[in-house]
């Protein structure tokens, strides 16, 4: 190799472990940036659920709360919706197919805080109005709630990562060999016994895949959330409260905050980190399982 | 074998083709009302004004958003300048070089987990690596901010669309007796030139909209975005969710609906166009 060839190479292989070392120094820093939260509560922090500024005592527990909560109202409504809707697209004639994955893929690329508006001008008045009173009309509730809440933010996260998941889905249902499916069809399955019992099985890795990308998605989503949740920094009794997650607390308080308030939200940004990285890997066994099948690379 | 009966065989296989496409109607249909929601209130504050003009101070009336779009544009062009040339080195580095197989599945696998960074804990990481030290909240902290967001995207579509040059086309550069820095270059990142672009400009729109990185690094001013390296510079996702929530006037929220229809507006049109122009040249398998 020439002298050229090595700098480049040198060049390059440098360049890409910037991307290990950027994952590595997001979890040093946020742990140095949070020491002294977790040195004042210990790993009371993650189980208390009180936050009060004035007395400088924090605890993580409601805003982990919120944030699991919301994460699966999003999957709940998300998961069906995606992989029904992923079905369609994989079957559907070429034309007609790629216009409406494009379409789905756009629900993608709408930056989050335009959801964040429309929850807050357009869904969270509908939630108030119709949706809410309904549920409190049938379950004789007390207090219907004003339409912020855990509900809201779960409904607009689960429009946002139903492409995300739709998207991996799709691919995974196009990795199913075709004689596969013929001969289901050939031997007289209806389309959905094909759907449960070839395309699924088939790919039942894939879509775990999938589901943790959206996971991943909903958990980290700031600002459709900061706008529809309520903001309330208190333990949700129903899922029409209005509560707060990691993230949207983050977003919320950090610019106010000091001290010891600051140190504990890097904290609580440490668990969302750790959080997420754990889905991360999950999402990446997965996918990786389906691709070594796929026999790439 | 147990023989099943017709009649529940295909109810159920009919309620799955309602479901499934009632699936894609809700889909598609909500893009459409949400695109519809931000074009009906946004089109009302549209006007020239709007445009070309700077926003005022909070409670006074009228005002443009022109600082703001200008500041967006400075922020998202930085961070592509920063993001985009390492990113593009990452990714053949993940393509073409490959004898370290392990650490390259290492460098990978973090920059897909790096894909899936929660933004808002971007925009600490930068608060703290660059606002903390310089003690100034700047467009450029912002541009970094995005810049991280960028690179792992960039990073894996361009290992994506190299490797799917086929190995031939380097094997003849290399037998013509181009070195590899030359080979690599002009012929291999050059095929694959459309898909490349594609992967720029979508991570491009992406970054464009993201709001959380903004909040602790570029924060909001009203003024013109003359500070770039040293002063809160206005851009339009931090002008939207002030103007949003912050604020009880009815006028505020038709500039923002204003606003967020132009950043929809530009965002949907960069994804539209590179979708449209730069469709990814499959190479024959």
């Amino acid at each position: 190799m020439g002298k050229k060839d090595t700098v480049f190479k040198l060049l390059c292989t440098g360049f890409a472990l910037l991307s290990a070392l950027l994952m590595l120094g997001f979890f040093l820093q946020l742990s140095l940036a949070g020491a002294d939260a977790w040195k004042t509560f210990g790993l009371n922090f993650i189980f208390s659920s009180e936050w009060d500024p004035a007395a400088e005592r924090f605890g993580a527990l409601s805003a982990i709360v919120g944030t699991l909560a919301t994460t699966v109202i999003a999957l709940f409504f998300a998961l069906p919706l995606a992989f029904a809707a992923a079905l369609y697209l994989v079957d559907a004639a070429p034309a007609v197919g790629t216009v409406l994955s494009h379409a789905i893929d756009l629900l993608a690329a709408i930056p989050s805080v335009i959801y964040g508006m429309w929850g807050l001008f357009v869904l969270a008045p509908i939630m108030q109005d119709h949706v809410q009173a309904f549920f409190a009309r049938i379950f004789k509730l007390e207090n219907p709630g004003n339409g912020f809440g855990i509900f809201t933010a779960g409904v607009i996260l689960s429009l946002m990562i139903l492409p995300y998941i739709c998207a991996v889905m799709r691919d995974v249902f196009k990795m199913t060999p075709a004689v596969l499916r013929e001969s289901a069809y050939g031997i007289g399955c209806t389309k959905y016994e094909v759907a449960k019992d070839i395309v699924f099985r088939y790919g039942i890795r894939g879509i775990l895949g999938g589901v943790f990308i959206g996971l991943g998605r909903a958990l980290g989503e700031t600002m459709a959330v900061l706008f529809v949740i309520g903001n309330l920094m208190e333990m949700p009794h129903s899922l029409f409260d209005s509560a707060s997650t990691i993230a949207s607390t983050i977003a919320n308080n950090f610019a106010e905050a000091d001290g010891l308030q600051r140190s504990a939200l890097f904290a609580m940004g440490l668990i969302l980190l750790a959080m997420s990285f754990g889905i991360q890997v999950l999402a990446q066994y997965y996918l990786h399982a389906t691709g070594a099948k796929r026999g790439e690379k | 074998m147990k023989k099943k009966s017709l009649v529940p065989r295909k109810i159920k296989d009919m309620a799955l083709r309602i479901f499934s496409s009632f699936a894609v109607l809700l889909s598609v249909g909500a893009m459409l009302w949400i695109l519809y929601t931000v074009v009906r209130y946004g089109a009302e504050s549209l006007s020239w004004d709007f445009l070309f003009h700077k926003s005022q101070p909070y409670g006074s009336v009228g005002g443009g958003i022109a600082n703001a779009l200008i500041g967006t544009v400075l922020i998202t062009f930085g961070a592509a300048a920063m993001a985009v040339p390492g990113a593009l080195c990452a990714g053949i580095y993940l393509a073409e070089f490959k004898d370290h197989r392990k650490l390259a599945a290492l460098l990978r696998f973090s920059a897909n987990v790096m894909m899936g960074m929660p933004s808002v804990l971007v925009g600490l990481f930068v608060y703290v690596i660059l606002v903390v030290p310089t003690g100034k909240f700047s467009g450029f902290a912002a541009s970094v901010a995005l810049a991280v967001l960028m690179f792992p995207v960039v990073m894996r579509t361009t290992e994506d669309m190299l490797s799917m040059v086929p190995d031939q086309l380097r094997e003849s550069a290399l037998a013509l007796g181009m070195t590899r820095t030359r080979a690599t270059l002009t012929i291999v990142c050059k095929s694959a030139k459309n898909g490349l672009l594609t992967g720029i400009l979508l991570s491009l729109s992406r970054v464009s909209g993201e709001t959380a990185p903004l909040l602790f690094t570029a924060m909001f001013s009203d003024s013109w975005p003359t500070g770039y390296f040293s002063e809160p510079t206005a851009n339009l996702p931090v002008l939207i969710t002030e103007y949003a929530t912050n604020s009880p006037f009815e006028v505020m929220h038709q500039m923002g609906w204003g606003a967020a229809l132009v950043v929809t507006l530009l965002v949907l049109a960069v994804n539209l166009i590179t979708r449209i122009f730069f469709r990814e040249k499959k190479y024959g398998n």
